[in-house]
């Protein structure tokens, strides 16, 4: 044993001449390589990398597949412009199944093997909840582009922002005065039963109310359950409205039984388009749906009024007039979701720019530089429509789209302000400490 | 919705799972009951029965019944085929020890899942159910089609059964499932018989998968939940008992169905494994199985 201790070059004595001037050797070669060289002597021309926690599997690998298309397609584009602050732009993806355990190790995996500058795309909101506070003890700012009001609400950290697409909360408030001006008054709610669903729960009941509706029930449906008509027998029969979101892989089973129970003559449907994301609206079994409506963040189908910025946008991305992909019709895609990493990905660039953000060393000027933001106008950069920017919960505002299914397709009908969906912000980020 | 309607639809719902988990499970129990293998790997069976389903179900045009037929013969066909190589290739090396059958199946479990995730992808896909009749009964409406799975589940049962019991093949099946030693010594092909049953048990579920999927969707983890059932219905009917699956499988898809209608599903999977656990400590052959000799 002694002899092999002594012979390895770890020991102070083992380490002979030779061998300390071949290291020596390589390590100035590895330096007088190009790729040294060129960071060594401009550390600006070095790429500005974003770490994509993308859900390529599981039960969000719609959503992610077509985040993934819309991050490439607004990378590409800032890109071709420059870049952020004369540097280019680079996403690294990695997958998190969906799953909040590997959506922490996914944050792990982003700050200490790739090196990169920031977090971003994460839809989930158990995924956001399971990442943020990896990702708030890592000092990593993690830019989500989810929908739970759980950013909103303060339970987070500063690092966690949600700059690019409007939470449950705002959705909701926006949508009930329509709801109940529109369709009636009794409303039976169908969600998830987790975190997202929950805030559907918690933040409709009292929009409603003070619109002079009521919620006659509520009914939660576990995040695995992949058959729903053992639940429609606990919708009261006096119901006017069915408000229904449901998320997964489950969706169309989810609407298909809805539509077997009820036929058309059931209550009136009010849907958050997630239980239809991802899924042709003319698929077997959906025709019961003519004459429902949905909430769409972003309208699915090309609208006749729509800005050119929306056609610039759709055609960026690669969507055709039907919102499925122009290589393949059968791909149809999360277009009420997807703008939020394109809107994202610009107000990291419009951060990053204000901050004159330069390295890792910069993530706290950058977000502080998000968090003084204000107003976004509609254009190339927010596709979607002008927001606002809350920045003492880290939340975005917007407008949201109702649209109605006529003819197989989805023709938006109203769309809510700003005002609409704005509340009392109940945390303020903005005073925690780096 | 009154009481007798919510009773009804409730059943109905049971009826429905009853039937898939009763063939599944029968796939579980015959490869036990034959073999000793306790198969893991059953729910990617079924889970690659329902992605082939999709395949075969779009690669022809026309009327969807063409497709869903197509289907129906071909996937169970294709997933046997995988199963007799797999048991050809891995567990008559291992010898059918129990405890390097579990894990050789386990792993077997994962390369399935992961192949369907690289080949066929992480999205959820509709086959589209060969009909689509709506039955509107006074209360509510309900799916012409899932009628249809209870009788084509009821047909597969007896159909196996008569195999079972009337044929040779099932005669040899039997012999080699009661002495392994003296079936061979009768000249019984005891390997190719083990590489048989384990192919039928997997076309079994895959058979069951294509029925499912016009009620719900081909997906790569459609798996997990079905493998717990069916292993719960085996054990409370006593594995390897052809009548004891059907008996337990009809008990847990009817207790999931109104147990999770009237109160709630986690009530109905709490119930079911009580029920395994009462089981275990009272009768450990199982409802209908016989005792160990």
């Amino acid at each position: 044993m002694t002899e092999n201790r002594k012979s390895t070059i770890l020991t102070p004595h083992g380490l002979t001449r030779r061998n300390a001037l071949k290291g020596l050797g390589a390590a100035a070669g590895l330096i007088a390589a190009p790729g040294f060289v060129r960071y060594g002597q401009a550390q600006s021309s070095e790429p500005i990398k974003i770490g994509f926690q993308c859900h390529r599997t599981g039960i969000g690998a719609a959503y992610g597949r077509w985040y993934e298309r819309t991050t490439t397609a607004a990378a590409k584009l800032i890109n071709e412009a420059g870049g952020i602050n004369g540097r280019p732009l680079e996403i690294i993806i990695e997958d998190d199944g969906t799953d909040p355990k590997r959506g922490a190790e996914v944050v792990e995996k982003f700050a200490n093997q790739h090196k990169v500058d920031l977090v971003y795309g994460t839809l989930f909101s158990h995924v956001v909840v399971g990442s943020a506070p990896a990702a708030g003890e890592l000092k990593m700012p993690y830019y989500v582009v989810s929908e739970g009001y759980h950013v909103a609400s303060g339970k987070m950290n500063r690092y966690c922002v949600q700059p690019g697409i409007t939470d449950v909360k705002a959705q909701v408030r926006s949508v009930a005065p329509w709801i109940a001006n529109n369709l009636g008054k009794k409303i039976t709610l169908i969600y998830p039963d987790y975190a997202f669903g929950h805030d559907h729960r918690d933040f409709f009941e009292p929009a409603i109310q003070a619109q002079g509706g009521q919620v006659v029930a509520k009914v939660p449906i576990p995040p695995t359950e992949t058959s729903f008509t053992r639940y429609l027998p606990q919708i009261p029969s006096d119901t006017d409205v069915i408000y229904h979101v449901m998320v997964g892989p489950a969706v169309l089973t989810f609407v298909k039984e809805l539509g077997e129970f009820f036929g058309n003559s059931g209550p009136q449907l009010f849907g958050f388009i997630d239980s239809l994301e991802a899924v042709d609206i003319n698929s077997p079994g959906l025709e019961f749906l003519d004459g429902s409506h949905f909430w769409e963040g972003m309208p699915r189908y090309a609208q006749p009024d729509q800005p050119d910025y929306v056609s610039f946008y759709r055609e960026t991305v690669g969507i055709d007039e039907n919102g499925a992909s122009v290589d393949d019709p059968k791909d149809v895609s999360t277009a009420a979701h997807m703008f939020g990493c394109w809107e994202t990905l610009y107000v990291i660039k419009a951060a990053m720019e204000a901050s004159g953000y330069a390295g890792p060393g910069d993530r706290a000027k950058l977000i502080e530089a998000t968090e003084a933001m204000t107003e976004m106008e509609a254009g190339r950069e927010h596709p979607q429509g002008k927001k606002r920017f809350n920045g003492k919960i880290h939340q975005v505002f917007g407008e949201q789209n109702i649209s109605r299914v006529e003819g197989g397709r989805l023709n938006v009908v109203h769309r809510t302000s700003i005002e609409d969906g704005l509340y009392e912000p109940e945390a303020d980020y903005t005073t925690m400490s780096f | 919705m009154a009481f007798g309607p919510y009773l009804l639809l409730a059943t109905l719902e049971g009826l429905v799972t009853a039937a898939v988990l009763s063939l599944m499970a029968l796939g579980l129990s015959l490869v036990f009951g034959v073999m000793r293998v306790v198969n893991v790997a059953h729910g990617e069976f079924y889970m690659l029965g329902a992605v082939l389903a999709w395949w075969f179900s779009t690669m022809l045009g026309g009327h969807p019944a063409v497709g869903f037929l197509l289907a129906l013969v071909l996937s169970p066909l294709v997933v046997a085929a995988v199963a007799f190589v797999a048991e050809r290739l891995v567990l008559s090396r291992l010898n059918y020890e129990p405890e390097a059958t579990i894990v050789a199946t386990i792993g077997l479990l994962y390369i399935i899942q992961q192949l369907a995730l690289s080949f066929y992808g992480a999205d959820a896909r509709p086959v589209e159910a060969p009909f689509s009749y709506r039955i509107q009964l006074p209360w509510f409406g309900y799916s012409a089609y899932k009628l249809a799975v209870i009788a084509a589940s009821m047909v597969m049962m007896i159909g196996t059964w008569l195999v079972l019991t009337r044929t040779k093949i099932g005669l040899v099946m039997r012999a080699t499932q009661y002495d392994r030693e003296t079936a061979q010594a009768f000249g019984i092909p005891v390997g190719k018989v083990y590489a048989g049953v384990f192919a039928l048990g997997a076309a079994l579920a895959a058979f069951a998968a294509v029925l499912i999927v016009p009620i719900q969707q081909a997906h790569y983890l459609m798996g997990h939940d079905p493998l717990l059932l069916s292993f719960i219905v085996v054990i409370i009917g006593g594995l390897g008992s052809l009548r004891g699956t059907v008996v337990a499988a009809i008990l847990i898809g009817l207790s999931d169905g109104i147990v999770s209608m009237f109160f709630s599903p986690t009530l109905a999977k709490m119930l079911a494994t009580f029920l395994v656990a009462m089981v275990l400590v009272f009768r450990p052959q199982g409802l209908f199985g016989a005792a160990a000799r």
